[in-house]
């Protein structure tokens, strides 16, 4: 087996892009509004092919949301495509307001999530975004981990009828989602099966928590790998069978913590079967350095990994 | 540190040629700082370099061996995204170490993409996300008057970045104030990330939008220092200023000026050197 750090990676802004335009060509509803983003959000293409249902708004992000919302009311369907800092934190009260609230068939999509703008800091950084956008409890949460999920998701989306916000990678993975996998919204992808300790991840991270499990069962535990791609409505079932099965859970976000997957498993888990837990993931304002050094430098790798769930179940 | 004293008398005849010859060589330090890091956002450091060399080596009242002076005039980068030219600028000023822009987005680097002053003192805010100097630069202009000090505020911002709603907010606020204490100044390059302004979400008539929340306001060659430093350092009218500076997007190379792909594109090794022959030859 070749391990996943060899292995072809991906941006997932392309299979964005390719997915919009197809499902352009199908469905009138679909625009596209953004922020001086066409290029960063790899638009090009769908602005030649369909220059009118392509609103670019200048950078104003509070005014994307709403003409969003217009744009939702006069029966489209738009898909929201901005740098996810600006996305959730800059607009986050039309998010709430404008976009939950009036419950409109969003589909907010954040560009470059977490912290894949590395060296351009901490506002750049998108971290927050699964904490405050769980917040609003009537917008599904998505964070696909590859290609083929990025394009499910978007399929998804657009029949759903209801406020979307998902996350499009720019740090480049490797697929590992089995191209047979059905997207389930809220129903977590098990990965790997395994019963002395369950790693529990979303996005970026599944590769890295795919490795750890490899080298888990070399030293002799059994590790359950869960893609958690929907943070909401999170797949409690899940939660419970692997607090009951296995004897913890370790979860991996490309997020702050408090408040991100590893709280939103953390609130399942003390509610309905207690246990041990390790939740990583980022704690401060990053340092400067490149979105893979960060990785590191928050303890988001493979041998950290491995490391929290050996402590764990060890 | 003797380099500011130097400039700072008004009344030196070679006053312009000097400030000049300082822009060229922070333009030659923004270049290489950026081809280094292989990242940055050369074409709006070249189109502001001017406008930070007046205030820092021309206008304002600051000592940079003592950042958090009370007394100090406030400079806020709102286009944060221009981090290399500040740091260039601030390294002559000597806050720092010339060699340091070397450090330019390393690891850990007190130099980050965007400035961050819990890492570089002098830094007044963390910007980045456009939109929030202006907001910031009326309050330390209020913040001036209540304490009743009298150091003036100078905020530069993009011309795209006037696009965000919190500026006009500011504006307002600031000409409800009349905070005479307070300078903006636009880098109008008329190019934003992805295209020009009109095409994008037009911003003109520019000038008239200020004067309409009550700002005094300048339309002048941001390239042009006897015009910047003869607005910077006019008497306090009573009423907030903006300086429209009209300014070339990648000024000083002819290969990056008025392109809009080099709003963040790394010049590669020979382009290093062509821009460097171009920026000491004139
Ligand atoms: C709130 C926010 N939205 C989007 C961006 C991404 N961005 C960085 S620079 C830039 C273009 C800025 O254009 P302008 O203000 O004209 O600056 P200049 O051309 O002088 O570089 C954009 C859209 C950002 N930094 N902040």
């Amino acid at each position: 087996m070749t391990s996943l750090s060899q292995q072809e990676t991906f941006d997932c802004r392309q299979i964005f892009a390719q997915t919009l335009t197809e499902l352009a060509r199908q469905d009138e509803r679909i625009v596209i509004v953004c922020n001086d983003s066409v290029g960063s959000s790899n638009l090009n293409e769908f602005k030649k092919e369909f220059p009118d249902r392509l609103v670019n708004v200048g950078i104003a992000e509070q005014n994307m949301i709403g003409v969003a919302a217009g744009l939702a009311n006069s029966g489209f369907i738009p898909f929201v495509s901005c740098a996810g800092p600006f996305l959730s934190g800059r607009a986050l009260e039309q998010v709430k307001a404008d976009v939950a609230y009036n419950m409109y068939p969003i589909i907010l999509c954040a560009q470059s999530p977490g912290m894949s703008y590395g060296e351009l800091g901490p506002t750049h950084h998108s971290i927050e975004d699964f904490s405050w956008i769980r917040a609003l409890t009537d917008i599904t949460l998505l964070s696909p981990a590859d290609p083929k999920q990025t394009k499910d998701a978007i399929h998804w989306a657009v029949q759903a009828n209801k406020p979307v916000y998902m996350r499009i990678n720019r740090f480049k993975i490797p697929k590992t989602t089995p191209e047979t996998a059905s997207f389930e919204v809220g129903k977590a992808l098990l990965l790997k099966e395994g019963k002395d300790v369950t790693l529990i991840t979303t996005g970026i991270l599944v590769p890295r928590a795919l490795e750890a499990a490899a080298i888990l069962e070399k030293d002799g535990i059994s590790a359950r790998v869960l893609n958690m791609h929907t943070l909401n409505p999170i797949d409690k079932e899940a939660i419970i069978a692997a607090a009951s099965e296995t004897r913890g859970i370790v979860t991996m976000e490309e997020a702050i913590t408090t408040g991100g997957l590893g709280a939103a498993i953390s609130e399942v888990v003390v509610e309905n079967h207690p246990t041990k837990m390790r939740i990583l993931g980022v704690s401060h304002f990053a340092p400067t350095g490149s979105a893979s050094f960060l990785l590191d430098h928050f303890g988001l790798n493979v041998e950290n990994i491995v490391k929290s769930a050996s402590e764990l179940v060890g | 540190m003797t380099r500011i004293q130097e400039v700072l008398q008004k009344d030196d005849p070679e006053r312009i040629a000097k400030l000049s010859q300082i822009a060229s060589e922070i333009r030659v330090d923004i270049v290489n700082t950026i081809a280094a890091a292989k990242m940055g956002h050369i074409g709006g450091d070249f189109s502001v370099t001017d406008i930070l060399v007046s205030l820092f080596f021309g206008v304002m009242n600051y000592r940079s061996q003592d950042p958090n002076w009370a007394e100090r005039d406030r400079f806020i980068l709102s286009k944060g995204h221009c981090s290399a030219a500040l740091y260039s600028v601030m390294a002559k000023a000597g806050y720092f170490k010339h060699e340091q822009l070397g450090e330019f987005m390393k690891p850990l680097s007190f130099l980050g993409g965007h400035p961050n002053r819990r890492k570089l003192a002098g830094i007044e805010a963390n910007t980045g996300p456009l939109g929030h100097g202006l907001p910031i630069g009326v309050g330390c202009a209020v913040g001036a008057s209540l304490a009743k000090k009298s150091y003036r505020t100078f905020v530069a911002l993009g011309d795209g970045e006037l696009q965000e709603g919190s500026n006009w907010e500011a504006a307002m606020f600031a000409g409800h104030r009349k905070l005479g204490n307070l300078m903006a100044i636009v880098d109008r390059n008329r190019l934003q990330q992805g295209a020009g302004t009109e095409e994008t979400n037009s911003l003109d008539p520019l000038a008239d939008k200020w004067r309409a929340f009550g700002w005094d306001t300048y339309e002048l060659d941001g390239h042009n220092f006897a015009e910047l430093l003869n607005v910077m350092e006019a008497p306090d009218t009573g009423k907030p200023k903006v300086i429209i500076a009209n300014t070339i997007k990648g000024k000083g190379v002819s290969f990056i000026e008025n392109r809009v792909e080099w709003h963040h594109k790394v010049p590669s090794a020979e382009q290093n050197i062509q821009a460097i022959k171009e920026l000491t030859h004139s």
